[in-house]
Parts: C-alpha cells; sequence; structure tokens
C-alpha cells in the first residue's frame, strides 16, 4: 500500500505563540516549532500498517524552509521518504489555498492511503481532510480512533460526542486520526541516523502548476484584522482546608448562585 | 433582508442542542435567520421557530444519513446558490467544521472556525491559543462562512413563523464513497452536553482511580453539571477520551469550571480558561490551576469533595 501522511510543523502549544506584528499571521520564525502533535499518531498508524501490509511511507509537508527539522524528525520514526513543499509565496497560506496545494502536490504522488492528524494545534480548524478528499474527489474517514486494513477496503471507529461511529470506505482515501488510535514510537538512534539520508524531495509552487496568485497572503479567502492577547486571568480567593474547606466552596458556589 | 443560514446541531437524545439557538440569535443581526435541517426533523421545528427561524429548510433520507458528511456539503451548497445568503453558521464540532470546510472548497470560499462572537457585517471574533488571545477575522473571498462555538452567547427566544420546505436531495456518487453502517452511543446517562453545559465538573490526576471518578460525577450531578476529564486522568484510564478537556480534547466555556485534582498544565487551560467562573481543588498550594482560578481549596479533594456533597445535599 502507498501511503502518503500529512504532517504541519507548528509552534510548541507550551510555548507562548503570537501572531507577527506586521502582518497578523501566525509567528513561526521566531518559535519553537514541533510537528503537530497530533499528526505522530498518524505517522504511527502509517507505519503500522506498512507493517502490517507491506507498502511505502511518504512525509507530505507544506511548510517554510525550516520545516525541515521536522520533517526530518518524522522521518527518524520510520517513513522511507518525504516532500516538502516550499515556496515564499506560500506565507500567509489560509485552510482553501492550503488544501488547494496539498491536493496538488498529492496528485503527483499516486497514494491509496492519506493519513493525516484530526487537527493542527496552531489553527485547530480541522478541515484539510474533508478539503483535501473534495478536491481528489476521494473518500474520507475522519475523527479515526480505530483504523482496520482489509486488502482496500477500510474500516474506521469515528469518535463522536456521543460515542463511535463505523464507517467504511474503498481506498484511495484520505482518514484522519485522534490521539486515542495508537501511541507513537521514539525514533531510535539507528532511525535518527537513517533519517538523514533518506531522500526530500522539495517542490515549488511552480512545479505543482500552482499559481502563487492564488496562495498566500496574496489569495488568501480570509485575514486577522485586529489582535489583541487577553489579559491573563488572576487568581482570586484561596485557602486551605483546615475541615471545612467544603462547606466553605459550597459558601462560595452559594454566594456566586451556583448552589 | 437577506436570508442566513444556520446548519442546526441537534441529537436525538437531547434535541435541538444549546448552539443551534445560540447560532439563530447570532443570526438576526445578519438579517432573517433560516434554519437547515440536514437529517430527520422529527419535532425541532416548533423550537426553531421559537428562537428566530423564518424558514426551516428540510433535507432528509437515506442519502443524507447513510454517508458521511459530504452528502451535507452538497445539499448546502446547492441552498446556498439558490438563496444567496448573506452568511452561514454552523456549529464548532467535528462535523460542522467538516461540512463547513467541504463548502468552502465548493464555492471556492473562505471559512472561519471557532468563532465566539460575530458582527452584522460578519466580522467573527476568536479565542486563539489556548484562550490567551483574540482576534478579529473576516472572510475576504465570497460569503461569511463561519462556525460558532458552543456558549457564546446566550440564546434568546423571538418567534418567527418557522415556515418548513422539503429539499430534494440530489447528490453524486463521489458524496456516497464513506457509509456510515454504524452509529454506537456509549452511556453517558443524563447529563447535559460538555461542550454546552453551564456547569462543569472535571477531574485530573488527583482523582486516582476510574472508580474515583464516581466522586466527580456525584458533584456534577447535585450542581446538574456535565463531567470532564484532564489528558493525564484519560490516559490512566480513569474516563473516557470524548470528555477530555483541552487542547487535544474539548473546548469549554461555561458559566463555572470545578477542577478537582488537576495541575492545570498549558494544555488544559487550552480548553477551559475562557470559563466565567473557576474553581480549584487541589493540594498543592503551588498548583499553577490557583493562579487563574477565582476561587480556590488547597486541600485533599477526598475530604473536601465530599464535605462540599453532603453540604449541598443540606442546602437544597
Ligand atoms: C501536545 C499536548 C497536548 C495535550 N493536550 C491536553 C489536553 O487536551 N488536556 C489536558 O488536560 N492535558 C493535555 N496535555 C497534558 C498536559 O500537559 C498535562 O500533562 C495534563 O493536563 C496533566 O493532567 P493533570 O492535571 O490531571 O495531572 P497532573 O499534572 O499530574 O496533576 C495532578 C494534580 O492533582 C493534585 N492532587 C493529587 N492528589 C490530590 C488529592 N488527593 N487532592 C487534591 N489534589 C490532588 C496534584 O497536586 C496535582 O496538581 C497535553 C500535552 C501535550 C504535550
Ligand atoms: N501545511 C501542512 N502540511 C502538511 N499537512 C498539513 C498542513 N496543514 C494541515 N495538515 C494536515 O491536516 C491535518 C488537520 O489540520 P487542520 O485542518 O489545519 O486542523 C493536520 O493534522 C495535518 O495532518
Amino acid at each position: 500500500m502507498n501511503i502518503v501522511v500529512l504532517v504541519k510543523q507548528v509552534p510548541d502549544s507550551g510555548a507562548e505563540r503570537t501572531l507577527s506584528a506586521s502582518d497578523n499571521t501566525v509567528e513561526r520564525a521566531s518559535a519553537s516549532n514541533v510537528i503537530n502533535e497530533m499528526d505522530e499518531y498518524a505517522i504511527e498508524e502509517a507505519l503500522k500498517i506498512k507493517e502490517a501490509h507491506g507498502g511505502e511511507v511518504t512525509v507530505l509537508t507544506m511548510g517554510p524552509a525550516g520545516a525541515t527539522e521536522s520533517i526530518r524528525k518524522a522521518l527518524s520514526m520510520g517513513p522511507d521518504k518525504a516532500v516538502h513543499v516550499t515556496d515564499d509565496a506560500l506565507h500567509g497560506s489560509c485552510a482553501v489555498a492550503t488544501s488547494k496545494v496539498l491536493a496538488a502536490a498529492l496528485g503527483t504522488l499516486n497514494a491509496d492511503l492519506i493519513i493525516a492528524g484530526a487537527e493542527s494545534t496552531d489553527g485547530r480548524v480541522q478541515v484539510l481532510p474533508h478539503m483535501l478528499a473534495e478536491r481528489l474527489g476521494i473518500a474520507a474517514l475522519t475523527g479515526a480512533r480505530k483504523l482496520t486494513v482489509d486488502g482496500s477496503q477500510l474500516t474506521v471507529e469515528r469518535q463522536t460526542d456521543e460515542g463511535y461511529e463505523v464507517v467504511t470506505a474503498a481506498t484511495p482515501a484520505v482518514v484522519s486520526v485522534w490521539d486515542t488510535i495508537n501511541e507513537p514510537r521514539y525514533p531510535s538512534f539507528k532511525g535518527i541516523m537513517a533519517a538523514k539520508k533518506k531522500p526530500v524531495q522539495t517542490l515549488t509552487l511552480a512545479e505543482l502548476g500552482v499559481d502563487a496568485g492564488e496562495v498566500g497572503t496574496a489569495g488568501a479567502t480570509s485575514a486577522v484584522i485586529e489582535f489583541s492577547k487577553r489579559p491573563a486571568r488572576s487568581g482570586g480567593t484561596k485557602v486551605t482546608d483546615e475541615g471545612d474547606g467544603g462547606t466553605q466552596l459550597v459558601s462560595y458556589l452559594t454566594a456566586e448562585k451556583f448552589v | 433582508m437577506a436570508e442566513v443560514l444556520v446548519v442546526v446541531e441537534a441529537s436525538a437524545s437531547a434535541g435541538v442542542k444549546k448552539v443551534t439557538l445560540e447560532m439563530l440569535t447570532f443570526a438576526r443581526t445578519l438579517g432573517t435567520p433560516s434554519a437547515v435541517v440536514l437529517g430527520e426533523a422529527g419535532d425541532i421545528t416548533a423550537k426553531l421557530a421559537e428562537f428566530g427561524a423564518e424558514k426551516i429548510y428540510v433535507a432528509a433520507g437515506e442519502d443524507i444519513d447513510g454517508y458521511l458528511v459530504s452528502p451535507k456539503a452538497t445539499v448546502l451548497a446547492a441552498l446556498v446558490q439558490q438563496v444567496q445568503p448573506a452568511a452561514v453558521l454552523l456549529g464548532s464540532t467535528q462535523e460542522g467544521k467538516e461540512i463547513a470546510g467541504r463548502l468552502a472548497v465548493k464555492l471556492d470560499n473562505g471559512l472561519l472556525t471557532d468563532a465566539v462572537a460575530i458582527d452584522a457585517d460578519g466580522t467573527a471574533t476568536q479565542a486563539i491559543f489556548a484562550g490567551s488571545a483574540l482576534v478579529k477575522s473576516k472572510v475576504t473571498r465570497g460569503l461569511p462562512i463561519v462556525t460558532i462555538r458552543p456558549n457564546s452567547t446566550t440564546p434568546s427566544p423571538a418567534p418567527a413563523a418557522g415556515t418548513v420546505e422539503q429539499l430534494t436531495v440530489s447528490v453524486s456518487d463521489a458524496d456516497k464513497l464513506t457509509k456510515v453502517v454504524e452509529r454506537v452511543a456509549e452511556k453517558k446517562g443524563s447529563r447535559p452536553e460538555l461542550t454546552e453545559a453551564s456547569i462543569v465538573v472535571s477531574g485530573g490526576r488527583g482523582v486516582a482511580s476510574a472508580d474515583n471518578f464516581k466522586l466527580v460525577e456525584e458533584l456534577a450531578d447535585l450542581l446538574g453539571g456535565a463531567v470532564g476529564a484532564s489528558r493525564a486522568a484519560v490516559d490512566s484510564g480513569f474516563y473516557p477520551h470524548q470528555f477530555q478537556v483541552g487542547q487535544t480534547g474539548k473546548t469549554v466555556s461555561p458559566q463555572l469550571y470545578l477542577a478537582l485534582g488537576i495541575s492545570g498544565a498549558i494544555q488544559h487551560r487550552a480548553g477551559m480558561q475562557t470559563s466565567k467562573t473557576i474553581v480549584a481543588v487541589n493540594k498543592d498550594p503551588e498548583a499553577p490551576i490557583f493562579e487563574l482560578a477565582d476561587y480556590g481549596v488547597v486541600g485533599d479533594l477526598f475530604k473536601v469533595v465530599p464535605q462540599a456533597a453532603d453540604e449541598i445535599r443540606k442546602r437544597k
């Protein structure tokens, strides 16, 4: 099975994040950048399928030159190769444009199965997998907590608020995964060394045949017009339990009309 | 005034979800609200009319229910082309966002997700980066397609006609690629939906076992709230993942958030720090959760929580 995993580099959600003052896009240059956490689960799932059914795993990333760091890290987990779509004109791309570019790149890769994270931690938009399926005219099985591959038949347990749905489709398809699906492996020393030699193909917009005016800040379909930090919350009353902590708590809740 | 399409979120157990009524309330500032029901309407139309739906479009049948998302987006796109609405509002839920994403591609139109407010001109306010910043954004190509986060506003009734119009569902084979073969409800009793509840009581690693989560549930039930959990509690198997609050779980914005045995890591804050009032019980006086708690009790939750539960029973 020919598998492509979508991996996005994002600013670390555990560190301070901000928008760039010049154009209100996510500040990536000065941020501490990491692989979008959910995408590590996507990589793990791809590797497990390859181990069980054979095939090849390709990492696909659209992002600035600095994203190579995350690509090498992804490769150190075990994928065979990577494709990095990078072009200065991509800076500030909205989800609609990103899906256009990734769909064009996927068009060159002939994947049976495309695995993505359910959402990225920077935008948290959760839309890319369905956008790609829409553009490519293939099936989308999103929000997976379990994926079963039986020949060309895919079955997913899709996590919902009420429980789950069982959804099925034939390849080619896009699957997106939650962090409940597996436990990503740590790269081994051997993996890290091997990753340095794995092929990483870079592609520009021209090579993909996508017009620069349709992407980036120039082609964005939405814009941030105002940005402000929320005033940090500050702690209020703090009491130490001396035997009546529960009662005091309820007095507070009653005063605030919650009881 | 132009129509504003509100894609209805409803569930078999709870009927019309609160976020739908919030969207109808927001929609009135943008134009004339029309509700769009993608699935069986059942007996929810009265509620939709009560909250301002002048028209109620219904698209139902096996072609809608039997497949994942795609047919819904196709029907919605056709409706948008037919009525040329001023805006389309959807819930900021997994399915709401997925439909919005497909709609945006079909119409080559911008979209904004996770809005907590929307102005008359379609400008949306979004809380980003774990709720630490606010942005105002606009769709610059096409009409505003905006997903609204639950608990963003207080729904207010505004009775309208609620004229029902059945839509013909005409979808292609490409919309039927992903079949839904089973829908499984996992038990959660009669508690309110986590993202819509006005009170959420969450437990963390400090709760120490799945069995002990009964304490969290008991307090939630006494307060009429929903139960949430930190990732450490979920990863330890104390509580199911769909109740996880935070960066990789649900974002909640209730009137009251009670954190029991939760340290308050930045990824947990990501899902709850826009709550109106935050209360914490933690035995570590240095726990970061106290930095944002309006009221904090430093103490052992196994003593404080049962006492609080008894006290509430007494006062009732
Ligand atoms: C990319 C990423 C995404 C993440 N996403 C999420 C997410 O969505 N949601 C989330 O919650 N976390 C998330 N995390 C994890 C997060 O960083 C923390 O590890 C997690 O929130 C800790 O959970 P906790 O507070 O329950 O556990 P701990 O940090 O272990 O805290 C337990 C607390 O309980 C207190 N305690 C213990 N016993 C008692 C007692 N008897 N009485 C009172 N207090 C007691 C302790 O003092 C301590 O403060 C994410 C992490 C990463 C890296
Ligand atoms: N620039 C990108 N490059 C590669 N994959 C991406 C990119 N943006 C999003 N994705 C994939 O799409 C998933 C969902 O992202 P999003 O819709 O942005 O929340 C992510 O988890 C990634 O797998």
